[in-house]
């Protein structure tokens, strides 16, 4: 599969956005994330070069918060909350029905990347759980099976 | 709207809209709705929606509006219904199939659906519904007392005009009439500890800031609350997002400090926004900015997102993550008050402390201190969590019991389980038993007891929950957070967290146990932060009042609480068993066998353990047995089935 270039424009505004704020490389990285899905290598070192700051200290803050991706993502992002109050009410069963329905294994992707699966700690919403949050929609008192329904149905 | 120039112009303009806020409660029906994170997952929008469609086919007049939470998370989505004349009521567990009744019987005929409603509210000068409870009558909100929370569920956070017209930034107003020095004292003399979890003095802390040298000076809000379990501070800075602004803005003054940051979890979007939201609204009238309210006072406030880290709740670590580096602590001395943000002194508290803040100074240090014990004085705010029947959030005063908050504010266990433990403190915390159930919810009784006050995850877990597991999972995940960057907690943890491994697996050792305890020493004392100090405070507060279990795991490869994969079977009580049928259904295996109205019987060569059968039985008949195969001859776990 031919790899297309990539399309670093949406770096050009969000590099000028950023111009004189101090300390600004987490702001940078979440926005420059936004725009691509993920923080591919060509944009972490068109961000050194537009800000100065040396590659491997935007690896190293890249790697070292939980938000930030240095792969390629699926198009559906499937959040399950493994914090305490889901964990007691079952959280793993939900990782577990979706890890064998739709073929995808907790930080990865299934082969098609439609989906992508991540285990997350808590998402404040307890009373609630188990939580499970797909793309921006916070799912409440989860079931796998009506899940995976509900994941099923999306393009 | 203009800018306010004085305090005047604030005292005037929150005397018209309260005029304004009655006039409209008295002519006007509203619907309110419980539009936090809690509710919007379990389905407020779609209520809300529901809602305003049937008042538009109807041709009803009503306005839709979304408030914060008020914290009854397990009855959510909430709605409550305002007629002019008459007290608010609210309707818990609402259905978008709901709104149709609603409309058609309450706000059109007048009839409150007296089975579907929580409670009401009690207002001057309004007769009570009957047939509702009033909230003061609820056993959940009966023992409560709201500082923190006094505005969440209560007035629309998006609205800075209904935080006004609830005395909002008239406790600012006043801190600008005083001297700094005053705001440090009057704090100072109202004993707020930091509601972060650690329970320093905040005006002391206030003052070490103002008298370090350097310049300019920050203040920062830790709202990077991380703890699984937690979501005290999403709750206020989704539902009242403007005392935060406001008790940084006394700090700030206090200090002498120009700018602040709150740094929020990138996980709360919802309470980003409303920050923003709020922060702009502030700086239309004057309340941010320079020359507030013509003090000469000048305050700029910014928003930093976080990225996912734990470790960033540490105030070093905050620090680093704000300056855009790696969020890992470095020692202290020097603290953030002499060296914090770009080595400047930095002011850091809680939410929670910055938004109890402005009440203190309207109302007095006298006041507060009148509130909870001598030495934790005020309110705590707990997420109350796990098996619980009322799960939801709490303000309560300090010196409550345990007991009090389980059995009276929380409901007690559901389905008839036994209490187990309460998980304080998060995964930095630690558990306490039933023995322990009478300990005062104060900063030192906790500690004293063996847990943590923490910055309010109260976990409870009933007779299901194995303790071993439990402190696995709270290793795993504070393992998992360690940043790397010193011994102690970077491999200490995964040592401990492999010797829970092999013990939840069968494969424990006794001496295990003794190696837990040395490793947990060594990282209480070594670590650099927080994070590695307390990551073993789970796992020794279990060992400590739990050590039968450990042990059971260990000599008896068995699992107590029919958990830990492997380390049982189930099995059911013929005297219990009225031969329901619910397990046979329940089973994916068809391991369950018997007679209608007769004892079932588990088949345990079918039986995988699975727990379905367990989850369905509501009379409690089937129970984990040590495991009843035989095990190779020789080994103590065949002794212990041979004994058996």
């Amino acid at each position: 599969m031919a790899v297309p270039a990539m399309d670093l424009a949406p770096l050009d505004r969000i590099l000028e956005d950023f111009k004189d704020q101090k300390g600004a490389v987490i702001p940078i990285l979440q926005r420059a994330q936004e725009a691509f899905g993920y923080l591919p290598r060509e944009a972490l070192l068109a961000i050194s070069k537009g800000t100065g700051i040396s590659a491997s200290r935007l690896y190293g803050v890249a790697t070292f918060y939980a938000q930030f991706r240095l792969t390629r993502r699926g198009r559906h992002l499937v959040k399950v909350c493994d914090g305490t109050a889901c964990h007691v009410r079952g959280a793993a069963k939900i990782v577990e029905g979706i890890e064998e329905a739709l073929n995808v294994k907790p930080g990865g992707s299934d082969p098609d990347f439609k989906y992508s699966m991540e285990i997350v700690y808590c998402l404040g919403s307890c009373g609630l759980a188990p939580i499970a949050v797909v793309d921006d929609k916070v799912y409440g008192q989860t079931e796998s099976a009506a899940l995976i329904e509900q994941l099923q149905k999306l393009e | 709207m203009s800018i306010f120039r004085n305090p005047v112009d604030l005292q005037q303009f929150r005397s018209r809209v309260q005029a304004e806020l009655a006039g409209r409660r008295s002519r006007e029906a509203r619907i309110l709705v419980g539009m936090g994170t809690c509710g919007i997952a379990a389905g407020a929008s779609e209520v809300a929606d529901a809602l305003r469609a049937e008042l538009s086919a109807r041709q009803v007049q009503a306005t839709v509006a979304g408030v914060g939470c008020i914290g009854m998370c397990v009855r959510e989505p909430l709605v409550d219904i305002l007629l002019p004349g008459r007290p608010r009521v609210t309707y818990a567990n609402v259905k978008p199939g709901m709104a149709g009744q609603i409309v058609a019987e309450h706000l059109v005929n007048g009839q409150v659906i007296a089975k579907s409603t929580l409670a009401q509210m009690s207002e001057d000068g309004l007769p009570p519904e009957s047939g509702i409870p009033t909230y003061q009558q609820l056993p959940f909100y009966e023992k409560q007392v709201r500082i923190a929370m006094r505005n969440c569920g209560m007035i629309d956070p998006e609205a800075i005009e209904e935080y006004i017209a609830a005395d909002g930034y008239l406790g600012l107003a006043k801190a600008l009439s005083m001297q700094p020095d005053e705001v440090i004292e009057e704090m100072k003399d109202s004993g707020l500890r930091g509601r972060g979890g650690a329970g320093f003095l905040t005006g002391v802390k206030w003052e070490f800031c103002r008298r370090a040298r350097g310049n300019p000076k920050y203040v920062i809000c830790n709202a990077d609350e991380g703890d699984p379990g937690a979501f005290m501070d999403r709750s206020v800075l989704e539902g009242d997002p403007h005392c935060l602004l406001e008790g940084m803005a006394i700090a700030a003054y206090a200090i002498g400090a120009q700018e602040g940051y709150i740094y929020c979890r990138a996980e709360y979007p919802l309470a980003i926004t409303r920050l923003e939201k709020a922060i702009a609204q502030a700086h239309g009238l004057g309340l941010l900015g320079a020359d507030i309210l013509g003090s000469g006072f000048s305050f700029e406030l910014h928003v930093k997102e976080g990225a996912g880290a734990f470790v960033c709740g540490e105030e070093t670590a905050l620090i680093a993550s704000i300056e855009g580096r790696r969020g890992e602590p470095r020692p202290r001395p020097p603290f953030p008050a002499v060296s914090g943000l770009w080595n400047c002194p930095s002011n850091v508290n809680n939410v929670k402390s910055y938004g109890m803040t402005p009440q203190i100074v309207l109302h007095g240090a006298d006041w507060f201190s009148g509130i909870g014990t001598e030495k934790s004085t005020g309110t705590a705010v707990f997420a109350l969590t796990g098996n619980i029947k009322n799960t939801g959030l709490i303000e309560v005063p300090m010196g409550i019991t345990l007991r009090e908050i389980i059995y009276d504010v929380g409901g007690g266990i559901p389905k008839k389980k036994q209490f187990k433990a309460v998980q304080t403190g998060g995964p930095l915390g630690g558990c306490l038993p039933e023995s322990a159930l009478d300990t005062p919810v104060d900063f030192d009784s906790l500690t004293e007891a063996g847990a943590t006050m923490g910055s309010g995850g109260m976990i409870v877990v009933d007779q299901d929950t194995c303790m071993v597991e439990f402190a696995r999972y709270f290793l795993t995940f504070a393992s998992a957070e360690s940043c790397g960057k010193c011994v102690p907690c970077r491999i200490g943890g995964q040592r401990l967290l492999e010797a829970l491994t092999r013990i939840a697996a069968g494969q424990g050792r006794m001496e295990d146990l003794a190696e837990i305890e040395y490793i947990s020493q060594n990282m209480k004392e070594a670590s650099i932060c927080a994070l590695g100090q307390l990551t073993p405070g789970p796992v020794m507060a279990s060992l400590r009042f739990f050590r039968q279990e450990y042990e059971a795991h260990i000599r008896e490869q068995f699992c107590p609480s029919g958990v830990c994969q492997g380390l049982f079977s189930l099995e059911i009580n013929a005297v219990e068993c009225p031969g329901c049928g619910l397990c046979l259904k329940a089973c994916p295996e068809d391991a369950i066998h018997g007679e209608k109205k007769q004892p079932h019987i588990i088949d345990q060569l079918k039986c995988i353990q699975c727990g379905a059968c367990y989850d369905v039985c509501n009379l409690g008949a089937i129970h984990p047995v040590h495991k009843t195969e035989t095990h190779p001859a020789g080994t103590e776990a065949a002794v212990v089935s041979e004994r058996e």
